[in-house]
């Protein structure tokens, strides 16, 4: 093909850069053991809001969302906490986020998200709901408290 | 080049149109960024309501102009290219479809009747007529199409053997793009949401009805952004007083759009439930594909604009950087595309940002989201359209700019008002501020148990930057209808500036024609999407009844 040498360079340059960004995606996913959400059949039996306490220091939670509340609405852990979010909504489509876990799931009717994380630091996180579900989307908050009160 | 009367009513329509709009779509821009850094602490303004204003503000801004636009630049596009106008009944057609779409869909949204954004995700129910106005758009925008290809087939039958002229291949392979992708949402309203609006069908497949609006979604954007790549290519070289780098870069770019527009989509679902973690990873890798022709084209056009600039006497490494026609008057369509395309570095950058995968999860759905994508629709697209817009109506009207000076400095006032509240808007986003949320009234607000004070400096950059926007804005719309109002100081002609190339490449058969590259598109695409409809299949549970946006009882239980 007739193309010129410096615009070849470019397009392998670009190649090699692209390739650069899914070699540290790859590192940075095993190494901070960082994913998106996992993928679960739906079961009815993450529909009921509920705090399981498996060892004392393993927890699942069944979040459910709906207008305009989450279920749990507070949970309280010790801190370095594994907890196991399962997260489902009873009516329109919700968010579920805790920024400073980078915990970010969607909640939707019919359907089963989950995600683990770890509690290391004492503190009180905000859930907090950021997809739009109508007229009360801006009052729809949660809390994960570590270790409170202690903590505050 | 002369054109009929029938066609010039079609175009000033088509452009002037959602322009006038654009009054509503910015005033509700710059109320959003007030709203939310808890200036005003209510609900609605004016009895127009936060998430119905928003609603507004994304039909119109990125659905009804972006798409409006896209089919009056085809239509200059390939009359002047071909030198032959379109059918004059399909253009109508096709005019009157998109219009009273447009109007079913602004009633029901003015009304109060369809505030669920303009992703209108079930279960999220609106009234029928706005689902029945966005499909109204949407198929109005294909009969173009059609007539486009009958056209070019035509002209390929006489001209076998020269090169398609590079924007004519861009308008084409952009509506294939949209072509493909608009079936998956028109099955989505025609056959699940609006016999399910209607009362018909009892529930919804909420995790289907996301997965095929996210088969068009991400298409969507690249439908949006197609139009000013091909301006880019076509428009700016010359302008700015040069030539285009290379031809064949933009003709492999665009044949690279149209394998990896649609195939990625589930990148928009990474928070989703019923989707796997490979399927997920899958689209994520083929979205870094569709990274590598916006570097082709990022590099074309800096040697294109080096090239211009170093003929109009430019000396030393940068010193290019200097000799173009920044603020020329006569030029000033070069203002508009450079300013889109520095807004574009920070938007394709906090696009791979987005794309990533897992990294994904720090800024899905909060502000970060908007403040980048305003860097890329409301950056290079929104500049590409309103300044081509303003220039195509001058000519062809034969009327000079109302307020020329000004008209060349618009563009950097948006750009530096966009910098702020984008800058406002990611930082923000990192901290877990929201998208879609009318902040002021509980986040916001002082007095309320949900106050967060790391999110006042952030909510107040995006303020700043929003009046600075809005005032750019609102300058533009004086200077378009200005310059309607005007008297007709010459003739008017159809005229676009057209590039020569730099590298004039001779014809590459392979880079000249459609088949090979739309069976790839389709291959890939079912690479793509048949796993994840699979999934979706798989996993979800029942489908859902109808909700209002007020009341969390399902429509049939609260009657
Ligand atoms: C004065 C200029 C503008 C300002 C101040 C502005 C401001 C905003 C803000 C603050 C949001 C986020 C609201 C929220 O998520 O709660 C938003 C959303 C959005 N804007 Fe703009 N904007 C402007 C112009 C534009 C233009 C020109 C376009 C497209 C051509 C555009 C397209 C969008 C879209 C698609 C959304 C997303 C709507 C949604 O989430 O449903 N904006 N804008
Ligand atoms: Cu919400
Ligand atoms: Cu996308």
């Amino acid at each position: 093909m007739v193309m010129d040498k410096i615009e070849r360079r470019v397009i392998m340059a670009s190649l090699v850069l692209m390739g650069l960004f899914v070699f540290s995606l790859l590192y940075a996913k095993n190494k901070y053991k960082s994913n998106v959400p996992e993928c679960l059949p739906y079961d009815k039996a993450y529909t009921e809001p509920k705090i399981n306490k498996i060892d004392e220091k393993t927890y699942e939670v069944f979040s459910v969302a709906s207008m305009w509340q989450f279920q749990p609405s507070e949970i309280y852990i010790p801190v370095g906490s594994e907890v196991d979010f399962y997260l489902t909504s009873k009516d329109v489509v919700h968010g579920f986020n805790i920024s400073d876990k980078n915990i970010n799931m969607m909640a939707v009717f019919g359907a089963i998200n989950k995600t683990t994380v770890t509690f290391d630091k004492p503190g009180v996180y905000d859930i907090v709901c950021h997809e739009y579900c109508g007229v009360g989307h801006q009052n729809m908050r949660a809390q994960v408290i570590v270790n409170y009160p202690d903590a505050k | 080049m002369q054109v009929s009367k029938s066609f010039k009513r079609v175009i000033f329509l088509e452009l002037a149109i959602p322009i006038a709009l654009l009054l509503l779509g910015i005033y509700h821009g710059l109320m959003q960024t007030i709203y939310r850094s808890g200036a005003i602490q209510q609900t609605s303004v004016a009895k127009l309501d936060y998430y119905q204003g928003l609603t507004l503000h994304g039909v119109i801004n990125a659905i009804v102009l972006t798409t409006f636009f896209a089919v009056a630049l085809g239509h200059v596009t390939m009359t002047y290219y071909l030198k032959k106008e379109p059918n004059k009944k399909l253009m109508w057609l096709s005019f009157w479809f998109m219009l009273i779409g447009t109007v079913m869909a602004a009633w029901a949204m003015i009304a109060g009747k369809a505030s669920v954004l303009y992703t209108f995700y079930p279960p999220l129910k609106a009234h029928p007529l706005f689902y029945l106005g966005t499909a109204l758009i949407i198929v109005g925008s294909w009969f173009p199409f059609f007539d486009w290809s009958r056209m070019y087939m035509k002209w390929k039958k006489v001209n076998p053997t020269t090169k398609t002229p590079l924007a004519v291949l861009g308008t084409l392979i952009n509506f294939i793009i949209w072509f493909t992708c608009t079936l998956a949402v028109a099955y989505e309203v025609l056959v699940l949401l609006i016999p399910w609006s209607m009362g018909w069908t009892k529930t919804v497949n909420v995790n289907l009805a996301r997965t095929l609006f996210w088969f068009f979604g991400h298409a969507l954007v690249y439908f949006w952004l197609l139009p000013a790549y091909i301006m880019f290519y076509t428009v700016l070289p010359k302008v700015a007083g040069g030539k285009l780098y290379s031809d064949l870069a933009g003709r492999v770019a665009l044949f690279l759009f149209l394998l990896f527009s649609i195939p990625v989509g589930v990148h928009h679902q990474y928070s989703d439930p019923t989707i796997t973690q490979g399927v997920k990873f899958f689209h994520g890798l083929i979205t870094y594909g569709v990274a590598i022709p916006s570097f082709i084209t990022a590099f074309t056009l800096a040697a294109s604009l080096e090239y211009a600039g170093r003929k109009n006497g430019a000396k030393g490494l940068f010193g290019w950087m200097v000799k173009l026609p920044w603020f020329n008057e006569d030029k000033f369509l070069f203002s508009y595309f450079i300013g889109g395309l520095i807004l574009f570095i920070f938007g394709g950058v906090t696009g791979i940002v987005n794309a990533s995968y897992s990294l994904n999860s720090v800024i899905h759905n909060t502000a970060w989201m908007p403040g980048h994508f305003h860097m890329t629709v409301a950056g290079p697209v929104f500049l590409g359209i309103v300044g081509m817009s303003l220039y195509i109506y001058s000519k062809m009207s034969g009327k000079k700019i109302f307020w020329p000076k000004l008209n060349t400095i618009i563009p950097y006032l948006w750009v530096i008002g966009m910098l702020i509240f984008s800058f406002g808007m990611s930082w923000g986003g990192l901290r877990g501020e929201p998208r879609r949320t009318n902040l002021g009234t509980t986040y916001l607000n002082p007095d309320s148990e949900l106050f967060r004070s790391d999110w006042v400096p952030t909510t107040l950059l995006a303020m700043l930057g929003g009046i600075i926007m809005f005032t750019a804005g609102m300058m533009y719309i004086i200077i378009f209808f200005g310059t309607i109002l005007r008297k007709k100081s010459q003739e008017g002609i159809l005229e676009i500036p057209v590039s020569e190339a730099y590298h004039d490449e001779k014809r590459v058969p392979l880079f000249d024609k459609f088949k090979p590259w739309i069976v790839t598109m389709i291959i890939i695409i079912l690479l793509a999407y048949i796993p994840a409809l699979l999934n979706v299949n798989k996993n979800s549970g029942p489908g859902s009844p109808r909700y209002n946006i007020d009341n969390p009882l399902p429509i049939e239980a609260s009657k």
